[in-house]
């Protein structure tokens, strides 16, 4: 909780509007005593894309696990201890040197929270929901992720209950990692599909 | 509703503020805001159509100019007003100010949802047209593919379909489809060699 940047002496409007929905709530007695910090203090803490890492560490290095993965992404995940709301139905989307996978919400926000967390900011907002339909070479290249002309882009965009989590390429030269060193080097973007490894 | 949350394809919007991580919760607030949010979705059994449309239902220039969580809490009280649990005047006397709220439903509740269809009519391969309406409720079919055509890929199990489930306890659950479209087709300036794929309920698709 980045508690720091919270200053009592300037409260703004929208802290005072939630801590009114807050206070009438807690009158009324439906919130539970703690719910708040420990809903919050799993998706600080527990949930998050050091979840996804693993996932995608296990695929690279396990063949037999890969294809599990590929065939039925929530049980191959749930085999790893991840699941829960928002990953009920997963589907693993794989990227090779010609195909590029990149996840989206068009309407809202839908994001994989089991494997990835809570998404960040930028997937929320308007820019990157308008445009990677539209126009996913120039925004990925604009992101930091340019690719050649001739490679295929998938984008996936979580309309109805499916959440995708993207399979990112091996980088070179990690024959000689374990496992854990390799989810060391799984970023959230190269599961979202915003960055390559 | 042909809201503007249905961001797919609109222009003008600019670049990415890409951040490769940052805080799961920028501000106290945003925690507060989204725990808040599922107290009253509990409380009031709403499902998960229910919660998207109270946010779609926000006045778009507040939509816009807003963060996701301020959307979250936009959502809550909306819900927590609109089901009885509090006033929108007891929130303006707490919050010492205006607590805008969003908008009205556009459509009566759903009555009769119609049988469940548990048989997919469309396999891998087959080519499918999203149907073209504009529905003043809640739906999951994003404005940039209706009316096209495009390829089913994969067929998922069924759920219950969105446009009926925000409005009432009425339910009907379709199969889903993930079906695959050229970016050429999509958009006039659509990009070579990208195809976007989009879950879709079996009703809103037919034969082309």
């Amino acid at each position: 909780m980045s508690a720091g940047r919270h200053h009592p002496a300037a409260v703004s409007p929208v802290e005072q509007r939630v801590a009114a929905l807050e206070a009438l709530l807690t009158e009324r007695g439906l919130v539970p005593e703690g719910f708040i910090e420990e809903i919050t203090r799993r998706y600080e803490s527990e949930i998050g894309p050091m979840n996804g890492a693993k996932v995608v560490a296990r695929a690279w290095v396990d063949p037999r696990y890969k294809q599990r993965l590929l065939a039925d992404g929530t049980a191959a995940i749930a085999e790893l201890g991840f699941g829960g709301p928002e990953g009920d139905h997963m589907v693993v989307v794989e990227n090779t040197p010609g195909i590029h996978n990149v996840i989206v919400c068009t309407l809202c926000s839908c994001y994989p929270w089991p494997v990835l967390g809570l998404p960040p900011a930028w997937y929320k907002d308007p820019p990157y929901r308008a445009r990677m339909v539209r126009e996913p070479r120039t925004l990925l290249a604009e992101m930091g992720c340019p690719l050649p002309d001739d490679a295929e882009i998938r984008v996936w965009d979580s309309s109805a209950e499916v959440r995708y989590l993207v399979l990112p390429e091996r980088p070179p030269g990690t024959v000689d990692l374990t496992e854990a060193e390799l989810a060391g080097l799984v970023t959230r973007d190269s599961m979202i599909g915003t960055a390559r490894l | 509703m042909d809201g503007i949350h249905d961001l797919g394809g609109m222009q003008g919007f600019g670049g990415v503020g890409h951040s490769p991580a940052e805080p799961v919760f920028g501000h106290r607030w945003e925690a507060v805001a989204r725990a808040l949010l599922v107290v009253v979705a509990g409380a009031v059994k709403a499902s998960g159509g229910e919660f998207r449309h109270s946010i779609e239902r926000m006045e778009p220039g507040h939509y816009l100019t807003s963060s996701y969580y301020e959307h979250w809490l936009t959502a809550a009280a909306t819900l927590a007003v609109e089901h009885g649990l509090m006033t929108r005047s007891e929130l303006e006397a707490r919050a010492g100010g205006r607590f805008p709220l969003s908008g009205p439903v556009l459509v009566p509740p759903v009555i009769e949802a119609g049988p469940d269809v548990d048989t997919p009519r469309f396999g891998v391969g087959d080519r499918v047209r999203v149907r073209e309406g504009h529905p003043a409720g809640h739906t999951r079919c994003p404005g940039y593919v209706r009316g096209q055509n495009g390829t089913v890929v994969r067929v998922d199990g069924t759920h219950s379909v969105p446009d009926i489930e925000a409005h009432g306890t009425a339910r009907r659950r379709e199969p889903t489809y993930s079906v695959r479209f050229d970016a050429a087709d999509l958009w006039r300036d659509g990009q070579r060699g990208v195809w976007v794929h989009v879950d879709l309920w079996d009703s809103y698709l037919e034969r082309p």
